[in-house]
């Protein structure tokens, strides 16, 4: 085994104050969401809440993205269709080509790391800026997000301090996160005034009312969709909600399991540009739909659940796993339990089936997922639909099939239910016990192999008398 | 006439660690349980259903869902394979022929230290001598099984056993049946954790209901040359519990 995934995963074990920056800050985000729900029935109420919601929206997703369309565009908001990451990062610099912008400003979004749209941007010579600070950090070095709220995660405090000193020799260097956090408002200040666009993403789209709703804690949020003169919103199509009164349960439940704050500093309702009369805002405000394989996850009835996700983070702060190889061993946008199932999705089973795999199916995942997604369960239908030998709903399914494996599978199974052979195999291990390996591959590598007991349990219950029927 | 139940003794207990059966049978016998212990089952079909191979496991289990015809529970010394049984087979068997016969079997399945104290309401006396021991939840006793407070409740009978709590308890020992094959580097690092965190308390030894857990911590517990070790709680609890013993 010698995939990329798999280098990445040796690679990043191996550093040791990574690997204690992860467990520091996913023991704190753990902690947290603890502090947030002592008391645990209403955290059960709420996330059946926050199920129900989210799973009503999906019933009716058609629909509400017509209403959702129709909305926003009564309210002056221009609605964009995009099926691939490909249309839609060309529909963002086609409005920013109207505007002859060659600069823009951004607030945190994964769907625009999803679309890669820095990369694309600037393959066309825009300027593309970070502004939510995590952001912000991993630009200047040149990485990508290791962590779905928190970027920049994987990094030690020194690290940034050396990192801004590096990037900017003017300012002095210091260790203080409140000082680097002012000289990052600074720089990015200056740069809101000057940015002819401002993207941001969304955390829910209110189809009531054409509402992009938008979580956030420093204000870049708000400064991106505000002082621009032109303010392009992505999101991915699932992001829709029926009506506004869904969104005070999932904003709740979404900012307490997150980052276990009760509520975020900033929240933003953004329903229409600047208005006749009106002395601030932007004077357009583009909603840019993305489909980007959310529709074929959507066809099955089982795997939908998937697009349930308010992209909050737990299972990703939960997962041991994760919390040992860190974001960037997964080699996707999305990392962690939610990434271990929407990217082979997106993707393919054939490019990334090994991720059904990171996991030990131990359940932490799904049992803090504010809308119930039965992540092991997805994760296992997953393994199912890499090894199946027909052709199933999903991209690549069967891909991972290996002649070998299958021939090893059937002929355990063949013994396993056949109870009087398996029973004698037992007897026979048992008897030559002394002669099986002490190495056994990888799992002796950190411990010794099991022993084979003398004798076998069936034959042990069999001479104390305990009845067979 | 005693009152009878099913044990499904699991393929790990079979021939790694028989000892725990029999005393898992043991307590169920005193507690005046008729124990039946159907001689051809096999294995509950949880490596292939966690692997993908759905039809494999399918066939394992339909093996063992005949075993049990009577409507009386059956005890499973492992909150995995209970588990199994319990939640997965409803899936597995959906749409199947014989889904409804599955579904009875799901109905009376119980995790050993959860049958003992649920329905059993054991009491127990402690005959050893005082040791200090660290409690190993398996992740599936836990989430889904929900009895991980069982095992805890036994412990806590017993006046000469101290219990310590390791660091980060709730989280995975990195076993996950295939995982530790195919993510051995993964599932090192965790297991290289959980023992240190174990080791860290200065316990005795450590206690478990499951044994895959007990396999791959007490495994890399040996390999280090560390003084503590596992035990399967049906052991320790017949060990300390039975003048015999």
């Amino acid at each position: 085994m010698s995939s990329a995934f798999h280098e990445r995963v040796v690679e990043n074990l191996a550093k040791a104050q990574v690997r204690g920056n992860f467990r520091r800050a996913m023991d704190g985000l753990m902690q947290h969401r603890l502090d947030q729900f002592p008391d645990t029935a209403e955290l059960e109420h709420l996330r059946d809440e926050a199920f129900a919601i989210r799973a009503q929206a999906l019933s009716q997703l058609p629909d509400l993205l017509e209403q959702l369309e129709q909305r926003c565009t009564d309210n002056g908001i221009q609605v964009h269709w995009a099926e691939t990451t490909e249309e839609g990062n060309q529909i963002v610099l086609d409005i920013m080509q109207r505007h002859a912008a060659t600069s823009m400003i951004k607030g945190k979004s994964m769907v625009s790391e999803e679309m890669g749209m820095n990369q694309f941007l600037e393959a066309h010579g825009v300027e593309c800026l970070e502004s939510d600070l995590g952001e912000f950090i991993i630009q200047l070095a040149g990485e990508r997000p290791s962590h779905i709220v928190a970027p920049a995660i994987h990094k030690s405090r020194q690290e940034v301090a050396r990192l801004f000193n590096e990037k900017f020799p003017d300012i002095p260097y210091t260790e203080n996160i409140e000082e680097l956090t002012q000289a990052a408002r600074k720089i990015l200040r200056e740069r809101f005034y000057a940015a002819p666009v401002g993207i941001s993403g969304v955390n829910f789209a209110v189809a009531e009312t054409g509402t992009l709703c938008l979580v956030e804690n420093e204000g870049n949020g708000r400064m991106c969709t505000s002082v621009p003169p032109v303010h392009i919103a992505v999101t991915g199509i699932e992001k829709v909600v029926a009506q506004l009164s869904d969104i005070p349960p999932l904003l709740s439940i979404l900012t307490r399991s997150a980052t276990g704050q009760p509520i975020t500093t900033y929240f933003n309702m953004i329903t229409a540009p600047r208005r006749a009369g009106e002395k601030d805002g932007p004077r357009e405000v583009h909603l840019v739909l993305l489909d980007n394989g959310r529709s074929r996850i959507y066809s099955d009835p089982e795997l939908l659940a998937t697009l349930r996700c308010i992209r909050c983070g737990a299972c990703i702060n939960h997962c041991p796993v994760y919390v040992r190889i860190g974001g960037h061993s997964y080699g996707t946008v999305y990392p962690g339990p939610i990434g271990s199932i929407l990217e082979p999705q997106r993707s393919g089973l054939d490019k990334l089936g090994e991720l059904p795999q990171a996991s030990t199916l131990c359940g932490a995942c799904g049992e803090v997922c504010p809308v119930r997604i039965p992540l092991p369960r997805l994760i296992n239908r997953l393994r199912y639909e890499a090894v199946r030998k027909d052709a199933g709903t999903v991209k690549g399914a069967g891909s991972q099939r290996k002649p070998a494996e299958a021939v090893l599978w059937r002929g355990w199974s063949w013994a396993a239910s056949h109870g009087g052979l398996y029973r004698l195999a037992g007897q026979v291990a048992t008897r030559l016990r002394r002669l099986l390996p002490s190495r056994l591959g990888p799992w002796t590598q950190v411990r010794h192999a099991p022993k084979i007991a003398s004798k076998t349990l069936h034959e042990r219950l069999k001479e104390l008398g305990v009845d067979d029927k | 006439m005693n009152k009878r139940v099913y044990f499904f003794g699991t393929c790990l207990l079979d021939v790694i660690y028989p000892d725990a059966g029999v005393s898992a049978v043991q307590l169920l016998q005193r507690e005046g349980r008729t124990v039946v212990y159907p001689q051809t089952q096999t294995c509950c079909g949880q490596p292939a259903w966690n692997s993908g191979y759905r039809e494999e496991a399918l066939r394992v289990a339909r093996a063992q869902i005949g075993l049990f015809p009577e409507p009386i529970p059956i005890v499973v010394p492992s909150g995995s394979c209970a588990g199994m049984m319990k939640t997965h087979y409803p899936e597995l068997f959906s749409g199947q022929p014989d889904e409804a016969q599955a579904l009875a079997i799901a109905d009376r399945v119980f995790e050993l230290t959860e049958f003992l104290v649920d329905q059993l309401q054991v009491v127990l006396r402690d005959l050893g001598e005082p040791i200090t021991v660290a409690v190993h939840t398996s992740c599936s006793a836990r989430r889904e099984m929900g009895v991980a407070d069982r095992i805890e409740t036994l412990l806590g009978q017993l006046h000469n056993v101290t219990r310590v709590e390791q660091a980060h308890k709730t989280e995975c020992c990195g076993f996950g049946g295939t995982f530790a094959i195919k993510q051995p580097e993964i599932s090192a690092a965790m297991v290289a954790d959980k023992t240190a965190a174990l080791r860290e308390t200065g316990a005795d030894r450590f206690i478990t209901q499951d044994a895959g857990c007990l396999m791959n911590i007490g495994g890399a517990l040996d390999y280090q040359a560390a003084a503590l070790t596992g035990q399967h709680i049906a052991e320790f609890l017949w060990q300390r519990t039975e003048p015999e013993a």
